[in-house]
């Protein structure tokens, strides 16, 4: 019987293009002490850490060599988990594992980027297949161009469907302190105005670069009983890879978030998720994504992401809040997004996140990561006292 | 392959990188480049000063803020001969050269640097070099504001 985990602290830094102000360990430091603080423990208290990062953006390979010793890890056990867009989502499962195993109390994950010091777009050119498509991609630009282009297609949207979710973003990271992108926004007409990069996807439907770190503590659930914070409670968590020819023509694939979504909402009894369900945090790195992806995930039917956004119901304050926290085209720090996302989502089902606190009952959370090649790593979280 | 003929991809990867160095490690190489001066920092909680020094401590995780003024001067703790020609880019210079773990006067941790004038320019003896030998930093004219601009640590004669 695997022992039920539960997230005890949560910690970020603040977000921006470039820190020149703090070297990598640095920034994990600032994270660490955090989710420290959060928890109300010394750090000589987390028994293992699991850090992670993006391969090879900031020039170095094997940067847990560095982190170590800015995490509070020496003499510990400590594993780096890399697996490209996933990795902050597969840091924390990772760290659930560690617990539900019964080999640690408490563990600490820490993810981080800091994206200014390397290339990131090298790293991305050699996602693709060498000897035929190489020379044709664009990074992550191409790929939701593509599922723009795809949305709107299938589902009938208008062409500032992206722009409502923009617009919708931006409000929610004027609220929160951490957010990177603070885009002063208040139309959607003005959203429009932003150039495209390939049409029909624009600037402002994508996410930004960002540098940033994240950490979360996870207990058993006996020892997070007796920790001072609220626990969130850990329900479920899954990965699904299916692995797809990157740049072929034709239709990308949702299966990885249709199957990801399915498998943890029919292990826990959830038939209706919008209803079962009261606060989403989906890694979304562009805005057209998020629609698509609310429809794969089992939210809402396929085609109606874009109207019931219109209709204002993903707002924060609004019946089913997706990406209360700005989400991921506001904040990017790419081997941190994915534990922001369970970090925000934690923070939301202990009624802790502030100016940008849902306003509905928060009970379940779901929180997601999202990679290139069809990877999606889900978590299912829940207050306590549900 | 019957015709003999392989084909290969033929790449270069770009990898551009700019390390920060941070707040504490920039203000450390200021005062290296402009007035040749080594700082260690103490933790206060461990009661250790770390050359080099660091922001955060990686016993009790405490920041770091108290410079300590060090010598020049230091005890070799060990040190090796590297023979292996690894390529221009990621030398310092071309093989051998020796380098050597050097605790600075007042410091508790060791300072791993390049050893010069010793056996291999022919001032040194090879039985000469052994733990416990005092040396002193040659500090660079053109102090750039990196490790380098102390040049190696020598004998002290
Ligand atoms: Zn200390």
């Amino acid at each position: 019987m695997a022992i039920r985990p539960a997230i005890v602290g949560v910690g970020q830094t603040y977000h921006r293009s470039k820190r020149p102000d703090v070297n990598i360990g640095e920034l994990c430091t600032e994270a660490v002490r955090a989710a420290l603080e959060d928890a109300k423990l010394p750090p000589e208290k987390i028994g293992a850490f699991v850090v992670g990062n993006m391969e090879l953006f900031e020039g170095r390979y094997m940067q847990d060599m560095w982190q170590t010793d800015f995490v509070g890890a020496v003499g510990k056990p400590l594993i780096r988990v890399t697996t490209g867009g996933t990795t902050g989502g597969t840091l924390a499962s990772v760290a659930f594992e560690h617990v539900a195993s019964g080999m640690f109390d408490l563990v600490m994950a820490v993810g981080f980027e800091k994206q200014s010091e390397g290339d990131t777009r090298a790293g991305l050119k050699t996602v693709a297949d060498p000897l035929w498509n190489r020379w044709q991609t664009t990074g992550a630009i191409g790929y939701f161009a593509r599922v723009a282009t795809f949305y709107i297609k299938e589902t009938g949207a208008p062409e500032d469907a992206g722009s409502r979710v923009r617009l919708r973003l931006a409000r929610h990271a004027a609220r929160n302190p951490h957010a990177h992108l603070r885009m002063d926004l208040e139309s959607v007409d003005q959203v429009m105005k932003f150039p495209y990069l390939i049409p029909p996807l624009r600037q402002s439907d994508m996410c930004p670069a960002s540098e940033g770190a994240c950490a979360i503590i996870v207990a058993s659930e006996e020892t997070a009983r007796k920790l001072p914070r609220k626990p969130v409670w850990v329900d479920d968590w899954t990965s699904v890879h299916k692995e797809m020819v990157y740049v072929r023509g034709g239709r990308h694939s949702t299966a990885d978030l249709e199957m990801a979504a399915d498998r943890l909402f029919r292990r826990n009894g959830i038939r209706e998720p919008m209803k079962d369900i009261s606060v989403a945090e989906i890694y979304a790195p562009a805005t057209w994504a998020e629609l698509e992806w609310l429809e794969a995930y089992g939210f809402c039917e396929k085609g109606d992401a874009w109207k019931l956004e219109e209709k204002g119901q993903f707002h924060f304050d609004g019946p089913f809040p997706v990406n209360p926290s700005g989400g991921v085209v506001c904040t990017n720090p790419i081997g941190a997004t994915g534990l922001i996302r369970v970090a925000e989502c934690a923070l939301q089902l202990r009624g802790d996140a502030g100016e940008h606190q849902i306003t509905r009952k928060p009970t379940r959370g779901f929180s997601t990561a999202w990679g290139g090649s069809g990877w999606t790593v889900a978590h299912l979280l829940s207050a306590d006292g549900l | 392959m019957a015709s003999g003929e392989a084909f290969v991809v033929e790449g270069k990867l770009r990898v551009p990188y700019d390390n920060w160095y941070g707040t504490l490690a920039s203000a450390f190489f200021r005062e290296l480049r402009d007035h040749g001066k080594i700082r260690g920092i103490r933790c206060p909680a461990c009661e250790k000063v770390y050359m080099p020094p660091r922001s955060v401590c990686p016993r009790c995780l405490g920041t770091l803020s108290v410079w300590v003024d060090l010598p020049p001067t230091g005890t070799l703790q060990t040190f090796t001969v590297v023979h292996y020609d690894y390529g221009q880019y990621y030398q310092p210079m071309k093989p051998p050269y020796l380098l050597g773990i050097i605790r600075l006067d007042g410091a508790d941790t060791g300072l791993c640097h390049l050893l010069g004038e010793c056996h291999l320019l022919g001032e040194v003896e090879q039985q000469e070099l052994a733990p416990g030998l005092r040396v002193e930093a040659r500090f660079r004219e053109d102090r750039k504001g990196n490790i380098l601009d102390i040049v190696y640590f020598r004998p002290i004669r």
